[in-house]
């Protein structure tokens, strides 16, 4: 899980453009959105296509958007169960 | 009769230099296009973590308005509404809707996507600014003094405007130009009247 936090940070930096933010600039519970990271909603549209072309999962439910992207744990959670899902 | 409309701020970045108010304040001659773009961002220690996630057209025009309104722009004398923007191109945004075109045959990317228009140049020095007056972005076969001319004075004699940044912002590969003028009715120290032959000299000035 940690490894893939760590992967997540980096994969979230190199696809929104977050040059001036390293990894160990996110807490694993930060909120992504607003007061957080302050992502905005193409942001998550990004996010989106990056569990697609990384993971392979689609976000089958729209309304499930706030929950997954709240923060990098809720990320990985997320595809953590997926992947189980899949196998 | 016409009040006189003065240019009271120019910036000119072009080949991997940059003029503010025709006196060179920068330049990179090692860098390709995005490098180069980013080592300006990064001389002038500009805060403003959005700028990466612009593409490159929007990158210029708003580092071009960025240097135009620095130190000697006071927006206060103004209303948000009466501080235009009005740029023109040939190549539009061409630069990015081919990136964009490439990514549709995989994931289509909407970072990309939202700067396939070249208004957004306009719109990010807007949001930058704080600006909420008239703006259009127009598509010409070449840079075109006359018309800018003509447009904007039209704009601020008829109190639309009562500043506006104008001008010529252009990137297509590894090819670019821009041209900022800010334009106000009250000249200040070293402001030049907005006429054609004054933007057409200032459009040349790197060409020596």
């Amino acid at each position: 899980m940690d490894n893939l936090m760590l992967d997540l940070k980096k994969q979230i930096i190199a696809q929104l453009n977050l040059q001036d933010i390293k990894p160990e600039d996110i807490a694993d519970n930060q909120p992504l959105f607003v007061e957080g990271l302050g992502l905005d909603s193409i942001d998550a549209l990004e996010l989106i296509v990056l569990l697609q072309q990384s993971y392979k999962i689609k976000l089958s439910n729209a309304d499930d958007g706030p929950k997954v992207f709240r923060s990098v744990k809720t990320m990985a959670e997320y595809i953590t169960a997926h992947r189980a899902q899949n196998v | 009769m016409s009040a006189n409309i003065y240019i009271t701020a120019s910036c000119i970045i072009s080949k991997n230099v940059v003029y503010k108010n025709a006196e060179k304040v920068f330049e990179n001659q090692t860098s390709a296009v995005p490098d180069f773009l980013s080592s300006l961002y990064l001389h002038f220690e500009i805060k403003y973590p959005k700028f990466y996630k612009m593409d490159n057209l929007s990158k210029l025009g708003w580092l071009a308005a960025e240097i135009l309104l620095k130190d000697n722009f006071n927006a206060d004398k103004y209303k948000a509404e009466a501080i235009g923007v009005v740029l023109a191109n040939t190549n539009s945004s061409l630069d990015t809707d081919i990136r964009y075109y490439a990514s549709v045959k995989n994931i289509a990317s909407p970072a990309l996507f939202v700067y396939t228009l070249p208004n957004i140049v306009i719109g990010e020095i807007c949001i930058r600014h704080h600006l909420k007056g008239e703006n259009a972005f127009f598509i010409c076969e070449q840079f075109d003094g006359e018309f800018i001319e003509q447009y904007v004075t039209n704009l601020i004699n008829n109190n639309i405007l009562q500043a506006c940044i104008c001008g010529w912002v252009e990137l297509l590969n590894d090819q670019y130009k821009t041209v900022l003028f800010l334009v106000e009715k009250e000249a200040l120290p070293g402001s030049m009247l907005f006429t054609n032959e004054n933007i057409n000299k200032t459009y040349q000035l790197e060409n020596g």
